[in-house]
């Protein structure tokens, strides 16, 4: 049996903007040979500091873009290596809740559509009761569908994007910063959602974040990246209570001194 | 959110508002048959039965302005209608699927900029033929690499943003996404560049008109109007000035009214439902 998500040296560079005519300057590398394997069922914690490459790895494992070394096997496939009207049939299997979760629902659909577009996409007409069923399991009421994104709160709205993300059942679930937007005691309730969702359906989670007090007691493993690097990897316990790097280390003590009740500022929608 | 709606938005709202309905009224009702010569009436003076008089062919004034605004707005219409659909459809797929599909609209909006519009237009119309058809193909093409821009330049704002991402985790085409979320969102941008190009289209007609390669006799035409009247500007200098400042109105109202959409719709306020 091969792992669910094996990433194997995946790198990914962006070119830089030139600066003088003749001088071609190294292109950015946002991730470095960057390599790990996730089980059905295990989650996998991404950490580090702002540009540390967590996104990035976020988009190549979804498919949003392709890695210039290495590969993302899928179930054994290559992902990036698909056609892709055959890429397309496998997303049902792999979904993302991403960070902001206003920008993440179309302001002009009803938030049901949005729920229904995974179903859709594979022309499928999704049922009404399938959606409110859907609807109900995160913690929404059925007749939420019909309304507009705008009409709800972000932690109502984070619940709507994970309703979309496990409306087709996947086996594997990206979570970018899925909760940084959000108020600590809302957090908490979505956090709960998550790992509810991934004890019944054995989700596996790629769950990104700088804050390592989110994931400390929420992840089997962990990747800690600095500047696209791999730092530090392996049992999320391991690392936690033995870091072997000073920037881990700098990164717990940022978790511990943030108070309870402080939390990043929602952004502001544009 | 209540926003000051500008004053350009008001008087150019106005004024369209006063020309369509002008322009609808005479679908059914002129003061007189703007077809009807009455030769001994000619160059009569404004009075109580025709309100700015007659022309050369003793025509009533007001009955032919009215009946030219028609031609006008359809002109406009079709024009910007046409070119405004394929610009807008070649901008989108320009911004969905880049590379070659991008480069070759890329370099069509260039030569569309290349030259001045109504240049363009002119050049395109002789090429073409004279008749108001013609024009109207010219003035539509003159309309594509605009809204081509515009499409691309506004597409590419929404495909960055992460419902459309979201869309494509659920598996959608490009296609799809395009219909499905590109296309809503860009609506805003579109009705005001084509609240602009109306304007533009408006001056083109008339430009065409007047040198002949636009609407042919009989059909009305502030553009024919002007040119006939300016062999008689010595005679009857108000026959000139009446479709003039027709022409300038409709091209004031549709541009303010352009640039005051443009004021309201201000992209960086996110706007709730369609
Ligand atoms: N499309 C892009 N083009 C150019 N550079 C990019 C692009 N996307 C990311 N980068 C760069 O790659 C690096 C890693 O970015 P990434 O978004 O993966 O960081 P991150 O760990 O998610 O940071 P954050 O916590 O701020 O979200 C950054 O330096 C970023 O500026
Ligand atoms: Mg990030």
């Amino acid at each position: 049996m091969s792992a669910l998500l094996d990433i194997q040296n995946v790198t990914r560079r962006y070119p830089r903007p030139r600066q003088r005519l003749l001088h071609r300057p190294e292109p950015l590398v946002a991730l470095d040979n960057a390599s790990l394997t996730l089980n059905a069922g295990e989650t996998y914690g991404i950490v580090g500091e702002s540009g540390s490459g967590k996104t990035t790895l976020a988009r190549l494992v979804m498919g949003f873009e392709a890695p210039d070394n290495g590969r993302v096997l899928l179930g054994g496939e290559d992902l990036h290596a698909l056609p892709e009207h055959i890429l397309r049939q496998r997303r049902q299997t792999f979904q993302m809740v991403f960070q902001d979760p206003f920008g993440s629902l179309d302001p002009r659909r009803p938030v049901g559509w949005s729920v229904g577009q995974p179903l859709r996409a594979t022309g499928q007409q999704p049922a009404p009761a399938q959606i409110a069923q859907t609807f109900e399991r995160v913690g929404l009421s059925a007749s939420d569908a019909e309304r507009y994104p705008h009409e709800f709160s972000g932690g109502q709205r984070q619940r709507i994007a994970i309703a979309r993300a496990i409306i087709t059942k996947p086996r594997l679930l990206v979570a970018d910063e899925a909760v940084s937007a959000l108020d600590v005691s809302v957090r908490a309730q979505i956090l709960n959602l998550l790992l509810d969702l991934q004890d019944e359906f054995g989700l596996a989670m790629l769950f990104v974040t700088h804050d390592l007090a989110v994931v400390a007691n929420l992840c089997d493993h962990l990747l800690v990246l600095r500047n696209g690097r791999t730092v530090e990897q392996g049992p999320a316990q391991a690392i936690l209570t033995n870091p072997q790097t000073d920037y881990t280390t700098m990164l717990l003590d940022a978790a511990r001194v943030t108070p309870a009740g402080h939390s990043a500022p929602a952004r502001t929608t544009t | 959110m209540i926003r000051r709606a500008p004053v350009n938005l008001w008087i150019g709202g106005a004024l369209v508002a006063m020309m369509t309905a002008i322009a609808l009224l005479s679908l059914v009702w002129t003061p007189y048959d703007h077809t009807l010569l009455d030769i001994p009436a000619k160059f009569a003076a404004p009075s109580a039965e025709h309100w700015l008089g007659t022309d050369q062919l003793g025509r009533d004034v007001v009955s032919l302005l009215m009946a030219a605004s028609v031609n006008s707005l359809t002109v406009a219409f079709v024009a910007v209608g046409l070119g405004g659909a394929i610009g807008t459809l070649l901008g989108l797929a320009a911004s969905a699927w880049g590379g070659w599909v991008e480069a070759i609209v890329m370099r069509l909006v260039d030569l569309g900029f290349a030259f001045p519009a109504l240049l363009f237009a002119i050049m395109l119309a002789a090429a073409f033929g004279p008749s108001l058809s013609n024009a109207i193909l010219a003035i539509a093409f003159i309309n594509i690499p605009v809204f081509a821009r515009v499409a691309r330049g506004a597409a590419n704002q929404i495909w960055t943003r992460d419902f459309v991402l979201a869309g494509q985790a659920a598996g959608m085409g490009r296609a799809a996404l395009t219909r499905d979320h590109i296309l809503p969102n860009i609506a805003a941008p579109i009705i005001v560049q084509a609240t602009i190009e109306f304007a533009v289209a408006i001056l083109a007609e008339a430009a065409l008109s007047y040198l002949g390669l636009g609407a042919q006799p009989p059909m009305p035409s502030w553009g024919r109007m002007l040119s006939e009247a300016q062999t008689l500007m010595y005679l009857a200098p108000e026959l000139a000035i009446y479709p003039g400042l027709c022409i300038i109105l409709a091209v004031l109202g549709f541009g303010l009214l352009g640039d005051g959409l443009r004021d309201v719709t201000d992209p960086r306020l996110a706007r709730t439902r369609a």
